[in-house]
Protein backbone atom coordinates (compact mmCIF):
# COMPACT_ATOMS: atom_id res chain seq x y z
CA UNK A 1 0.00 0.00 0.00
CA UNK A 2 2.71 2.73 1.01
CA UNK A 3 5.51 0.66 -0.63
CA UNK A 4 5.64 2.94 -3.53
CA UNK A 5 5.32 5.97 -1.16
CA UNK A 6 7.82 9.26 -2.22
CA UNK A 7 8.58 11.34 0.42
CA UNK A 8 11.17 12.91 -1.61
CA UNK A 9 8.82 14.51 -4.16
CA UNK A 10 7.17 16.28 -0.97
CA UNK A 11 10.66 17.36 0.10
CA UNK A 12 11.22 18.55 -2.76
CA UNK A 13 7.58 20.68 -3.36
CA UNK A 14 8.17 21.90 0.13
CA UNK A 15 9.61 25.23 -0.42
CA UNK A 16 6.97 25.87 -3.59
CA UNK A 17 4.22 24.46 -1.34
CA UNK A 18 4.75 27.22 1.50
CA UNK A 19 6.58 29.95 0.18
CA UNK A 20 4.05 29.71 -2.59
CA UNK A 21 0.94 28.08 -2.00
CA UNK A 22 0.59 28.71 2.25
CA UNK A 23 1.80 32.29 1.90
CA UNK A 24 -1.89 33.05 -0.67
CA UNK A 25 -3.54 31.08 1.41
CA UNK A 26 -2.83 32.61 5.04
CA UNK A 27 -2.56 36.25 3.36
CA UNK A 28 -6.11 35.86 1.66
CA UNK A 29 -7.48 34.29 4.64
CA UNK A 30 -6.44 36.99 7.16
CA UNK A 31 -7.20 39.89 4.76
CA UNK A 32 -10.51 38.65 3.73
CA UNK A 33 -11.23 37.81 7.97
CA UNK A 34 -10.19 41.33 8.85
CA UNK A 35 -12.00 43.24 5.90
CA UNK A 36 -14.84 40.70 6.40
CA UNK A 37 -15.02 41.87 9.99
CA UNK A 38 -15.25 45.57 9.28
CA UNK A 39 -18.12 45.38 6.49
CA UNK A 40 -19.54 42.64 8.65
CA UNK A 41 -19.62 45.49 11.39
CA UNK A 42 -21.11 47.46 9.02
CA UNK A 43 -24.02 45.22 7.99
CA UNK A 44 -24.92 44.45 11.46
CA UNK A 45 -25.18 47.87 12.63
CA UNK A 46 -27.23 48.85 9.73
CA UNK A 47 -29.92 46.01 10.59
CA UNK A 48 -29.74 47.16 14.01
CA UNK A 49 -29.73 50.68 12.84
CA UNK A 50 -33.76 50.97 13.61
CA UNK A 51 -34.16 52.34 10.30
CA UNK A 52 -36.68 50.11 8.19
CA UNK A 53 -35.03 50.81 4.53
CA UNK A 54 -31.44 50.64 5.90
CA UNK A 55 -32.36 47.14 7.79
CA UNK A 56 -33.87 45.68 4.81
CA UNK A 57 -30.99 46.11 3.14
CA UNK A 58 -28.72 44.70 5.13
CA UNK A 59 -30.94 41.78 5.70
CA UNK A 60 -31.78 40.81 2.22
CA UNK A 61 -27.44 41.19 0.97
CA UNK A 62 -26.73 38.56 4.29
CA UNK A 63 -29.66 36.61 3.32
CA UNK A 64 -28.82 36.25 -0.17
CA UNK A 65 -25.24 35.62 0.04
CA UNK A 66 -26.12 33.00 2.68
CA UNK A 67 -28.03 31.27 0.05
CA UNK A 68 -25.41 30.85 -2.47
CA UNK A 69 -22.67 28.14 -2.81
CA UNK A 70 -19.10 29.55 -2.46
CA UNK A 71 -17.92 28.04 -5.33
CA UNK A 72 -20.85 30.16 -7.44
CA UNK A 73 -20.13 33.37 -5.92
CA UNK A 74 -16.22 32.66 -6.64
CA UNK A 75 -17.33 32.46 -10.36
CA UNK A 76 -19.63 35.62 -10.12
CA UNK A 77 -16.74 37.91 -8.76
CA UNK A 78 -14.18 36.13 -10.91
CA UNK A 79 -16.52 37.20 -14.19
CA UNK A 80 -18.22 40.58 -12.47
CA UNK A 81 -15.23 42.41 -10.86
CA UNK A 82 -13.44 43.41 -14.54
CA UNK A 83 -17.11 44.88 -15.56
CA UNK A 84 -17.23 46.44 -11.70
CA UNK A 85 -13.81 48.17 -12.18
CA UNK A 86 -14.41 49.07 -16.03
CA UNK A 87 -17.52 51.24 -14.44
CA UNK A 88 -16.11 52.92 -11.15
CA UNK A 89 -12.65 53.80 -13.42
CA UNK A 90 -14.79 54.67 -16.60
CA UNK A 91 -12.52 53.01 -19.04
CA UNK A 92 -13.88 51.51 -22.17
CA UNK A 93 -12.85 48.57 -21.67
CA UNK A 94 -13.48 45.85 -18.68
CA UNK A 95 -10.08 45.85 -16.74
CA UNK A 96 -8.13 43.45 -15.73
CA UNK A 97 -8.10 42.08 -12.01
CA UNK A 98 -5.13 39.59 -10.80
CA UNK A 99 -6.19 36.68 -9.43
CA UNK A 100 -5.22 37.53 -5.41
CA UNK A 101 -7.45 40.99 -5.94
CA UNK A 102 -10.09 38.77 -7.10
CA UNK A 103 -10.21 36.20 -4.82
CA UNK A 104 -9.90 38.62 -1.80
CA UNK A 105 -13.38 40.82 -3.14
CA UNK A 106 -14.90 37.61 -3.37
CA UNK A 107 -13.78 36.43 0.31
CA UNK A 108 -14.26 39.83 1.34
CA UNK A 109 -18.01 40.35 0.11
CA UNK A 110 -18.97 36.84 1.01
CA UNK A 111 -17.48 36.36 4.79
CA UNK A 112 -19.20 39.82 5.49
CA UNK A 113 -22.85 38.45 5.42
CA UNK A 114 -21.50 35.29 7.59
CA UNK A 115 -19.58 37.71 10.37
CA UNK A 116 -22.53 40.60 10.63
CA UNK A 117 -24.80 37.29 11.21
CA UNK A 118 -21.75 36.68 14.70
CA UNK A 119 -21.80 40.17 15.29
CA UNK A 120 -25.10 41.02 15.72
CA UNK A 121 -25.98 38.39 17.65
CA UNK A 122 -22.66 40.35 19.78
CA UNK A 123 -24.07 43.40 20.01
CA UNK A 124 -27.53 42.36 20.70
CA UNK A 125 -25.67 40.42 24.15
CA UNK A 126 -25.25 43.73 25.40
CA UNK A 127 -27.51 44.67 27.75
CA UNK A 128 -29.46 47.66 26.82
CA UNK A 129 -28.04 49.68 29.92
CA UNK A 130 -24.91 49.78 28.43
CA UNK A 131 -25.79 51.98 25.50
CA UNK A 132 -27.98 54.39 27.29
CA UNK A 133 -25.67 55.03 30.13
CA UNK A 134 -23.20 56.08 27.10
CA UNK A 135 -26.16 58.50 25.81
CA UNK A 136 -26.44 59.82 29.43
CA UNK A 137 -22.95 60.36 29.24
CA UNK A 138 -23.42 62.38 26.24
CA UNK A 139 -21.72 59.90 23.25
CA UNK A 140 -23.04 60.46 20.16
CA UNK A 141 -23.96 57.33 18.40
CA UNK A 142 -20.46 56.99 16.39
CA UNK A 143 -18.72 57.08 19.86
CA UNK A 144 -21.29 54.69 21.71
CA UNK A 145 -20.64 52.05 19.15
CA UNK A 146 -17.00 52.76 19.24
CA UNK A 147 -16.01 53.27 22.80
CA UNK A 148 -19.08 50.98 24.34
CA UNK A 149 -20.80 48.64 22.45
CA UNK A 150 -18.74 47.47 19.39
CA UNK A 151 -15.21 46.58 22.31
CA UNK A 152 -17.67 44.47 24.12
CA UNK A 153 -19.51 42.85 21.48
CA UNK A 154 -16.44 41.87 19.91
CA UNK A 155 -14.50 40.60 23.10
CA UNK A 156 -17.81 38.47 23.69
CA UNK A 157 -17.92 36.78 20.27
CA UNK A 158 -13.85 36.71 19.84
CA UNK A 159 -13.94 32.44 19.73
CA UNK A 160 -17.17 32.75 17.24
CA UNK A 161 -15.14 34.99 14.97
CA UNK A 162 -12.09 33.07 15.49
CA UNK A 163 -13.77 29.70 14.68
CA UNK A 164 -15.72 30.94 11.55
CA UNK A 165 -11.95 32.41 10.31
CA UNK A 166 -10.76 28.56 10.91
CA UNK A 167 -13.97 27.74 8.29
CA UNK A 168 -12.90 30.61 6.35
CA UNK A 169 -9.13 28.78 6.27
CA UNK A 170 -10.18 25.57 5.01
CA UNK A 171 -12.70 27.43 2.54
CA UNK A 172 -10.06 29.85 1.00
CA UNK A 173 -8.49 26.11 -1.00
CA UNK A 174 -11.74 26.86 -3.36
CA UNK A 175 -10.29 28.89 -5.24
CA UNK A 176 -8.89 25.69 -6.56
CA UNK A 177 -11.65 26.53 -9.03
CA UNK A 178 -10.17 29.28 -10.82
CA UNK A 179 -6.68 27.56 -10.70
CA UNK A 180 -5.48 29.61 -8.50
CA UNK A 181 -1.60 28.96 -6.83
CA UNK A 182 -2.82 28.62 -2.99
CA UNK A 183 -1.75 25.62 -0.80
CA UNK A 184 -3.80 23.14 -2.25
CA UNK A 185 -3.48 24.87 -5.88
CA UNK A 186 0.35 24.34 -5.31
CA UNK A 187 -0.26 20.93 -4.39
CA UNK A 188 -2.23 19.85 -6.78
CA UNK A 189 0.10 21.45 -9.51
CA UNK A 190 3.10 19.49 -8.15
CA UNK A 191 0.70 16.00 -7.49
CA UNK A 192 -0.38 16.63 -11.86
CA UNK A 193 3.57 17.16 -13.41
CA UNK A 194 4.95 14.14 -11.03
CA UNK A 195 1.88 12.09 -11.16
CA UNK A 196 2.10 11.73 -7.69
CA UNK A 197 -1.55 12.68 -6.64
CA UNK A 198 -1.56 9.83 -3.29
CA UNK A 199 1.80 11.80 -1.60
CA UNK A 200 0.58 15.39 -2.32
CA UNK A 201 -3.24 15.21 -1.59
CA UNK A 202 -2.20 12.89 1.78
CA UNK A 203 0.59 15.50 2.12
CA UNK A 204 -1.59 18.48 2.19
CA UNK A 205 -4.26 17.42 4.07
CA UNK A 206 -2.05 16.72 6.77
CA UNK A 207 -0.77 20.16 6.50
CA UNK A 208 -4.73 21.60 6.60
CA UNK A 209 -5.42 18.91 9.12
CA UNK A 210 -2.49 19.91 11.60
CA UNK A 211 -3.06 23.94 11.50
CA UNK A 212 -7.02 23.77 11.52
CA UNK A 213 -6.18 21.37 14.88
CA UNK A 214 -3.89 23.57 16.60
CA UNK A 215 -5.91 26.93 15.80
CA UNK A 216 -9.39 25.24 16.91
CA UNK A 217 -7.60 23.85 20.26
CA UNK A 218 -6.02 27.46 20.90
CA UNK A 219 -9.88 28.84 19.98
CA UNK A 220 -11.09 26.34 23.15
CA UNK A 221 -8.26 27.40 25.28
CA UNK A 222 -9.22 31.02 25.55
CA UNK A 223 -12.58 29.97 25.50
CA UNK A 224 -12.62 28.43 28.94
CA UNK A 225 -10.39 31.69 29.70
CA UNK A 226 -12.83 34.04 29.16
CA UNK A 227 -15.41 31.90 30.92
CA UNK A 228 -13.42 32.23 33.99
CA UNK A 229 -13.17 35.95 33.65
CA UNK A 230 -16.98 36.55 33.74
CA UNK B 1 -21.32 48.29 -19.65
CA UNK B 2 -20.54 46.65 -22.92
CA UNK B 3 -21.31 43.18 -21.99
CA UNK B 4 -24.05 41.96 -25.13
CA UNK B 5 -26.28 40.52 -22.87
CA UNK B 6 -28.83 37.70 -24.59
CA UNK B 7 -31.52 36.30 -22.38
CA UNK B 8 -33.25 34.23 -25.26
CA UNK B 9 -30.19 32.18 -24.92
CA UNK B 10 -31.93 29.69 -22.60
CA UNK B 11 -33.89 28.62 -25.55
CA UNK B 12 -30.98 28.06 -28.16
CA UNK B 13 -29.97 24.40 -28.46
CA UNK B 14 -27.10 23.56 -26.20
CA UNK B 15 -23.92 21.79 -28.31
CA UNK B 16 -24.02 18.87 -26.07
CA UNK B 17 -27.60 18.05 -28.46
CA UNK B 18 -29.46 17.54 -24.90
CA UNK B 19 -31.99 19.94 -25.42
CA UNK B 20 -31.86 23.97 -25.06
CA UNK B 21 -29.48 25.41 -22.56
CA UNK B 22 -32.28 25.80 -19.85
CA UNK B 23 -32.41 21.84 -19.91
CA UNK B 24 -28.94 22.03 -19.52
CA UNK B 25 -29.12 24.01 -16.23
CA UNK B 26 -32.16 21.62 -15.32
CA UNK B 27 -30.41 18.46 -15.46
CA UNK B 28 -27.90 20.22 -13.44
CA UNK B 29 -30.66 21.15 -11.01
CA UNK B 30 -31.96 17.54 -10.62
CA UNK B 31 -28.12 16.65 -9.85
CA UNK B 32 -27.47 18.98 -7.27
CA UNK B 33 -30.81 18.07 -5.70
CA UNK B 34 -29.97 14.81 -5.91
CA UNK B 35 -26.48 14.60 -4.44
CA UNK B 36 -27.82 16.91 -1.76
CA UNK B 37 -30.74 14.30 -0.65
CA UNK B 38 -27.69 11.18 -1.03
CA UNK B 39 -25.31 13.52 1.41
CA UNK B 40 -28.27 14.44 3.80
CA UNK B 41 -29.43 10.86 4.69
CA UNK B 42 -25.43 10.02 5.21
CA UNK B 43 -25.25 12.88 7.08
CA UNK B 44 -27.77 12.41 9.48
CA UNK B 45 -27.50 8.93 9.96
CA UNK B 46 -24.07 8.63 10.90
CA UNK B 47 -23.83 12.43 12.38
CA UNK B 48 -26.54 10.96 14.55
CA UNK B 49 -25.03 7.49 15.47
CA UNK B 50 -21.68 9.33 16.17
CA UNK B 51 -23.58 12.47 18.44
CA UNK B 52 -25.11 10.07 20.79
CA UNK B 53 -21.45 8.46 21.02
CA UNK B 54 -20.25 11.86 22.28
CA UNK B 55 -22.79 11.55 24.92
CA UNK B 56 -22.62 7.75 26.10
CA UNK B 57 -21.10 7.11 29.31
CA UNK B 58 -18.47 5.04 28.14
CA UNK B 59 -15.12 6.66 27.10
CA UNK B 60 -13.74 4.58 24.31
CA UNK B 61 -17.44 5.79 22.86
CA UNK B 62 -16.68 9.51 23.45
CA UNK B 63 -13.32 9.26 22.38
CA UNK B 64 -14.24 7.84 19.61
CA UNK B 65 -17.01 10.70 18.72
CA UNK B 66 -14.57 13.36 19.46
CA UNK B 67 -12.17 12.04 16.93
CA UNK B 68 -14.18 11.39 14.15
CA UNK B 69 -15.53 14.76 14.64
CA UNK B 70 -12.05 16.17 14.78
CA UNK B 71 -11.41 14.28 11.46
CA UNK B 72 -14.15 15.59 9.62
CA UNK B 73 -13.56 18.88 10.61
CA UNK B 74 -10.46 19.74 10.42
CA UNK B 75 -9.91 19.24 6.69
CA UNK B 76 -11.21 21.47 3.99
CA UNK B 77 -13.99 19.72 2.16
CA UNK B 78 -12.65 19.97 -1.16
CA UNK B 79 -9.16 17.80 0.20
CA UNK B 80 -12.00 15.20 1.70
CA UNK B 81 -13.25 14.64 -1.50
CA UNK B 82 -9.56 14.34 -3.35
CA UNK B 83 -8.49 12.02 -0.50
CA UNK B 84 -11.77 9.92 -1.90
CA UNK B 85 -11.72 10.51 -5.24
CA UNK B 86 -7.73 10.38 -6.14
CA UNK B 87 -6.35 9.28 -2.89
CA UNK B 88 -8.37 6.25 -2.33
CA UNK B 89 -8.25 4.19 -4.80
CA UNK B 90 -4.93 3.92 -4.44
CA UNK B 91 -4.54 2.69 -1.38
CA UNK B 92 -6.48 -0.14 -2.02
CA UNK B 93 -5.79 -3.26 -3.01
CA UNK B 94 -5.21 -3.29 -7.03
CA UNK B 95 -8.16 -4.84 -7.75
CA UNK B 96 -10.39 -3.10 -5.30
CA UNK B 97 -9.10 -0.04 -6.09
CA UNK B 98 -9.90 -0.47 -9.80
CA UNK B 99 -13.34 -1.21 -9.61
CA UNK B 100 -13.47 2.03 -7.50
CA UNK B 101 -12.27 3.80 -10.77
CA UNK B 102 -13.96 2.23 -13.04
CA UNK B 103 -17.05 2.64 -10.93
CA UNK B 104 -20.04 4.34 -13.31
CA UNK B 105 -20.85 7.98 -11.76
CA UNK B 106 -18.03 7.76 -9.24
CA UNK B 107 -18.47 11.64 -9.03
CA UNK B 108 -21.91 11.32 -7.97
CA UNK B 109 -21.24 8.76 -5.72
CA UNK B 110 -17.58 10.16 -4.11
CA UNK B 111 -19.47 13.45 -3.94
CA UNK B 112 -22.24 12.05 -2.22
CA UNK B 113 -20.93 10.33 0.43
CA UNK B 114 -17.88 12.56 0.50
CA UNK B 115 -20.15 15.49 1.69
CA UNK B 116 -22.08 13.15 3.65
CA UNK B 117 -19.59 12.26 5.80
CA UNK B 118 -18.45 16.27 6.07
CA UNK B 119 -21.55 17.05 6.98
CA UNK B 120 -22.45 14.25 9.90
CA UNK B 121 -19.65 15.64 11.69
CA UNK B 122 -21.16 18.87 12.04
CA UNK B 123 -24.66 16.99 12.36
CA UNK B 124 -22.98 14.83 15.71
CA UNK B 125 -21.79 18.47 17.22
CA UNK B 126 -25.43 19.65 16.57
CA UNK B 127 -26.77 16.75 18.64
CA UNK B 128 -24.54 16.11 20.97
CA UNK B 129 -25.44 20.09 21.88
CA UNK B 130 -29.14 19.40 21.82
CA UNK B 131 -28.37 16.12 24.34
CA UNK B 132 -26.24 17.70 26.84
CA UNK B 133 -29.01 21.14 26.90
CA UNK B 134 -31.98 18.76 28.36
CA UNK B 135 -31.96 18.11 31.78
CA UNK B 136 -29.86 16.08 33.71
CA UNK B 137 -33.29 15.04 35.32
CA UNK B 138 -34.45 13.10 32.11
CA UNK B 139 -31.82 10.96 31.59
CA UNK B 140 -31.77 9.80 35.57
CA UNK B 141 -36.03 9.73 35.57
CA UNK B 142 -35.66 7.14 32.70
CA UNK B 143 -33.23 5.35 33.55
CA UNK B 144 -35.16 5.08 36.86
CA UNK B 145 -38.09 3.75 35.19
CA UNK B 146 -35.83 0.53 33.87
CA UNK B 147 -35.32 1.35 30.26
CA UNK B 148 -32.17 0.28 29.13
CA UNK B 149 -29.94 2.51 27.46
CA UNK B 150 -30.80 2.08 24.48
CA UNK B 151 -34.45 2.84 25.46
CA UNK B 152 -33.72 5.80 27.07
CA UNK B 153 -31.72 7.28 24.29
CA UNK B 154 -34.85 6.10 21.80
CA UNK B 155 -37.90 7.16 23.80
CA UNK B 156 -36.98 10.09 25.99
CA UNK B 157 -33.57 11.67 24.50
CA UNK B 158 -33.61 11.48 20.66
CA UNK B 159 -37.13 12.40 20.13
CA UNK B 160 -36.38 15.79 22.44
CA UNK B 161 -32.78 16.59 21.44
CA UNK B 162 -33.59 16.50 17.77
CA UNK B 163 -36.99 18.91 18.38
CA UNK B 164 -34.41 21.62 19.75
CA UNK B 165 -32.14 20.96 17.40
CA UNK B 166 -34.70 21.48 14.22
CA UNK B 167 -33.45 25.06 13.52
CA UNK B 168 -29.99 24.57 13.10
CA UNK B 169 -30.12 21.14 11.31
CA UNK B 170 -32.27 23.09 8.48
CA UNK B 171 -28.96 25.28 7.94
CA UNK B 172 -26.89 22.22 7.75
CA UNK B 173 -29.39 20.73 5.31
CA UNK B 174 -28.98 23.77 3.23
CA UNK B 175 -25.26 23.57 4.32
CA UNK B 176 -25.66 19.80 2.26
CA UNK B 177 -26.98 21.22 -0.82
CA UNK B 178 -24.68 24.29 -1.41
CA UNK B 179 -21.78 22.19 -0.41
CA UNK B 180 -22.48 19.83 -3.65
CA UNK B 181 -21.03 22.64 -5.46
CA UNK B 182 -17.70 21.86 -4.53
CA UNK B 183 -18.16 18.39 -6.41
CA UNK B 184 -17.41 20.73 -9.89
CA UNK B 185 -13.72 19.81 -8.83
CA UNK B 186 -14.35 15.85 -9.19
CA UNK B 187 -16.03 16.52 -12.40
CA UNK B 188 -19.89 16.51 -10.98
CA UNK B 189 -21.91 18.50 -13.22
CA UNK B 190 -24.25 19.76 -10.97
CA UNK B 191 -26.23 23.15 -11.21
CA UNK B 192 -23.21 25.46 -10.55
CA UNK B 193 -20.94 22.86 -12.68
CA UNK B 194 -23.49 23.30 -15.75
CA UNK B 195 -23.88 27.35 -15.31
CA UNK B 196 -20.14 27.05 -15.80
CA UNK B 197 -20.38 24.64 -18.91
CA UNK B 198 -22.87 26.75 -20.25
CA UNK B 199 -20.91 29.93 -19.89
CA UNK B 200 -18.03 28.31 -21.66
CA UNK B 201 -20.07 27.38 -24.43
CA UNK B 202 -22.18 30.03 -25.00
CA UNK B 203 -19.74 32.95 -23.61
CA UNK B 204 -23.19 34.18 -21.77
CA UNK B 205 -21.57 34.57 -18.27
CA UNK B 206 -24.35 36.48 -16.63
CA UNK B 207 -27.41 34.94 -17.83
CA UNK B 208 -25.74 31.46 -16.76
CA UNK B 209 -24.84 32.46 -13.36
CA UNK B 210 -28.12 34.29 -12.96
CA UNK B 211 -29.84 31.90 -13.55
CA UNK B 212 -28.07 29.46 -11.47
CA UNK B 213 -28.39 31.97 -8.77
CA UNK B 214 -32.10 32.22 -9.15
CA UNK B 215 -32.64 28.44 -8.85
CA UNK B 216 -30.21 28.10 -5.68
CA UNK B 217 -32.34 31.08 -4.16
CA UNK B 218 -35.58 28.75 -5.25
CA UNK B 219 -34.41 25.63 -3.17
CA UNK B 220 -33.38 27.93 -0.06
CA UNK B 221 -36.93 29.23 -0.18
CA UNK B 222 -38.70 25.62 -0.32
CA UNK B 223 -36.18 24.05 2.44
CA UNK B 224 -36.88 26.76 5.05
CA UNK B 225 -40.63 27.04 4.21
CA UNK B 226 -40.86 22.92 4.10
CA UNK B 227 -38.83 23.20 7.60
CA UNK B 228 -40.47 25.95 8.78
CA UNK B 229 -43.90 23.85 8.43
CA UNK B 230 -42.41 20.65 10.07
CA UNK B 231 -40.95 22.84 13.31
CA UNK B 232 -44.67 23.70 14.01
CA UNK B 233 -45.72 20.09 13.28
CA UNK B 234 -43.44 18.77 15.98
CA UNK B 235 -43.54 21.38 18.49
CA UNK B 236 -43.44 20.20 22.08
CA UNK B 237 -46.39 21.90 23.98
CA UNK B 238 -44.78 24.27 26.86
CA UNK B 239 -42.03 25.18 24.83
CA UNK B 240 -41.54 28.36 23.63
CA UNK B 241 -41.87 27.19 20.07
CA UNK B 242 -44.85 25.38 21.15
CA UNK B 243 -48.48 25.74 21.30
Amino acid sequence: MFVNFDFDVIRRALPYLFYEGMTFTIMLTGLSALGGLVFGTLIALMRLSGYRLLGRVAGLYVDFMRSLPLVLVIFWFYFLVPYIGQWLTGSSRPIKVGAFASSLITFVMFEAAYFSEIMRAGIQSISRGQPAAAQALGLNYWQTMRYVVLPQAFRNMLPVLLTQTIVLFQDTSLVYVLSITDFLGAASKVAQRDGRLVEMYLFAALVYFVICCIASFGVRQLQSRIAVLR
Amino acid sequence: MNYHWNWGIFFEPNPMGTGNYLDMLLSGLWLTLKTGFLAWIIALVTGSIVGVMRTLPSKAASWFGFAYVEFFRNMPLLVQLFLWFFVLPELLPRSAGLWLKQLPNAPFWTAAIGIGLFMSARVAVQLQAGISSLPRGQRQAATALGLTTLQVYRYVLLPMAFRIILPPLTSEFLNTIKNTAVAITIGLLELTGEARSMQEFSFQVFEAFTAATLLYLLINAIVVTAMRFLERRVAIPGYISGK
